[in-house]
């Protein structure tokens, strides 16, 4: 029940227990335990919704910094990348193999607030060796779901 | 001028889903649970596997029972799925759809007078393209008590020294129900006595929820005596490509291909080597499908619960098949008025034989969100009727 309870879990959070219940074929007790274990052990670390900021009046710049930093002595990464995701701006934080360490993603109001946490707090952490920051310009498909999807059922009405 | 129509054909009933088309296809806003076809995509890499075929030029008739490829895949299939072995070489052959192997099988098999036995109710084609191959069509009404299976006695009951095949449509469209190992046993043991070909059309065979589905052919003695018919349209949401095949009997296979030669020359060549691709990498993308429809299907036996509306649990495809005989009026009055009163289009059990009088086929092929909204409206249709 459990990769199957994730899978609709991380398609659509906001389901209530009984249709999960039904859904799953088990019962509202099973899957509410179940869930609570999940939220124990961590797996289900939180629940968020997909907001298409574009449609809205607040303004939003999103950008992918790629950073290269120096691992520190017994800690590795983990030390600076804590340094980095403590930031309230920043909204991802994952360790990358290949020709950088870190990727970062952030999130504030305008272009220039950007450069100023880049030029600010990132670059001038001792153990970052270079940045280089890619905004995004739209957003096609995030977390697995279309933005802007309008879907509409071609199939005959009827068929046999 | 004279009248230049086949007697044959102007005969055959018209099927009893056109007239509901029309109705649906005029109104706005109606919401249908009439589709006999996956909601989902074709999975993305089995499309793009297709248009990777033609950006390659692969534009040409294949050997008239399918690519040597399509079919290894198949026999690898079959064999991984039943354990059952067919050679590739004289025993697959691939058609336009499972439907093309249901016409052209029983043209390879039938003198004209030998008896089909056709339970149901079940697919629309099987009647026809019996009668059109020159057979005789022997009715077999299955019942809601034993869940839609066909059993000994029915079969036993329908037999005459002049029946040749046996249709066996399962997992069934429209009841959704299955049969199990022991179910066909007992008609293995029927057609090895009498000598009976059956036919297993088994397009559903990916979709069951109770259990993995087991072929007919798989049983001992009846490999020789079966023609396996199954295809890409429901377990990969392949509809549109037209793509089925048959197994079977070599003897059978080339008879069956020379009418494939004559009459379509092969299957289309993109659809073919996109199947390749699906049976080779679908299986995880067939197992979510398979996950979802099983949500949907708990959700609509959930929902008839709470309506009080009579439903036996199906276990395969995507179908429901609810009672409606405590509102006394015939299934197609029913769906009439409830696409006329609440805009919900489900298709009556008659359009499937007469013995799905009392019964609706409702599809689970639609997302959630749909078939909540669907519940809602078939509820308030229930409520009204009852009181």
């Amino acid at each position: 029940m459990r990769d199957e309870l994730l899978s609709i879990l991380e398609k659509n959070s906001r389901i209530d227990f009984k249709e999960l219940a039904v859904l799953l074929g088990a019962s509202e007790e099973e899957v509410l335990s179940e869930i609570s274990k999940l939220e124990k052990e961590n797996i289900i670390c939180a629940y968020h919704t997909l907001i298409n900021w574009e449609k809205t009046d607040i303004e939003k710049v999103s950008a992918l910094i790629e950073v290269k930093v120096t691992p520190q002595r017994g800690q590795g990464f983990d030390r600076i990348a804590e340094r980095i995701y403590k930031y309230p701006e920043v909204k991802s934080v994952y360790l990358i193999s290949g020709g950088y360490d870190l990727l970062v993603t952030l999130e504030e109001k305008s272009l220039k607030e950007i450069a100023g946490f880049v030029s600010d707090k990132l670059s001038t952490l001792e153990s970052v060796l270079s940045t280089a920051t890619h905004f995004i310009l739209k957003k096609y498909k995030d977390h697995g779901t279309i933005i802007n999807e309008t879907t509409k059922d071609e199939r005959e009405v009827i068929t046999p | 001028m004279r009248n230049f129509l086949s007697d044959k054909v102007t005969g055959l009933k018209p099927s009893g889903i056109r007239k509901f088309f029309d109705i649906v296809t005029e109104m706005k806003d109606a919401i249908s649970l009439g589709v006999g076809e996956p909601d989902f995509d074709t999975p993305w890499f089995i499309r793009d596997e297709g248009i990777f075929s033609l950006e390659r030029g692969r534009t040409f008739y294949t050997s008239n029972a399918g690519l040597k490829d399509l079919r290894n895949e198949i026999s690898n299939y079959i064999k991984r799925t039943q354990n059952i072995e067919y050679n590739p070489d004289s025993e697959v052959i691939v058609t336009v759809g499972g439907s093309e192997a249901i016409d052209i099988g029983l043209r390879a098999v039938i003198n004209p007078g030998d008896e089909v036995i056709i339970p149901q109710p079940s697919y629309v084609s099987y009647e026809p393209c019996a009668i059109l191959a020159d057979a005789k069509p022997v009715i077999v009404d299955l019942k809601a008590e034993n869940e839609f299976r066909l059993t000994a006695d029915e079969l036993l009951g329908a037999v005459s020294d002049k029946t040749k095949v046996l249709i066996l449509p399962f997992p069934n469209n429209p009841t959704g129900a299955i049969m199990e190992r022991e179910d066909l046993e007992k008609i293995a043991e029927i057609a090895i006595k009498k000598d009976i070909l059956v036919m297993s059309d088994e397009i559903y065979s990916a979709l069951t929820y109770k259990g993995e589905h087991v072929s007919i052919a798989a049983i001992d003695g009846m490999k020789e005596r079966t023609i396996l018919i199954n295809g890409f349209s429901k377990s990969y949401a392949m509809t549109g490509w037209r793509l089925g095949y048959a197994c079977g009997p070599k003897e059978i296979i080339a008879q069956m291909t020379k009418i494939h030669q004559f009459a379509i020359m092969c299957a289309p060549t993109t659809s073919q080597y996109a199947a390749v691709e699906a049976l080779k990498k679908g299986d995880e993308e067939v197992e979510k499908m398979r996950k979802s429809y099983n949500q949907r299907r708990r959700f609509l036996m959930n929902a008839f619960k709470e309506m009080g509306l009579e439903c036996f649990e199906p276990h395969g495809a995507f179908y429901v098949f609810p009672c409606i005989k405590e509102f006394n009026m015939s299934s197609e009055e029913f769906a009439t008025r409830l696409l006329m009163e609440e805009k919900v289009a489900v298709v009556p059990g008659t359009a499937f034989g007469d013995c799905g009088e009392g019964f609706l086929r409702i599809s689970y092929a639609y997302s959630i969100e749909n078939l909540k909204e669907a519940i809602s409206r078939i509820q308030k249709f229930v409520e009204r009727l009852r009181s």
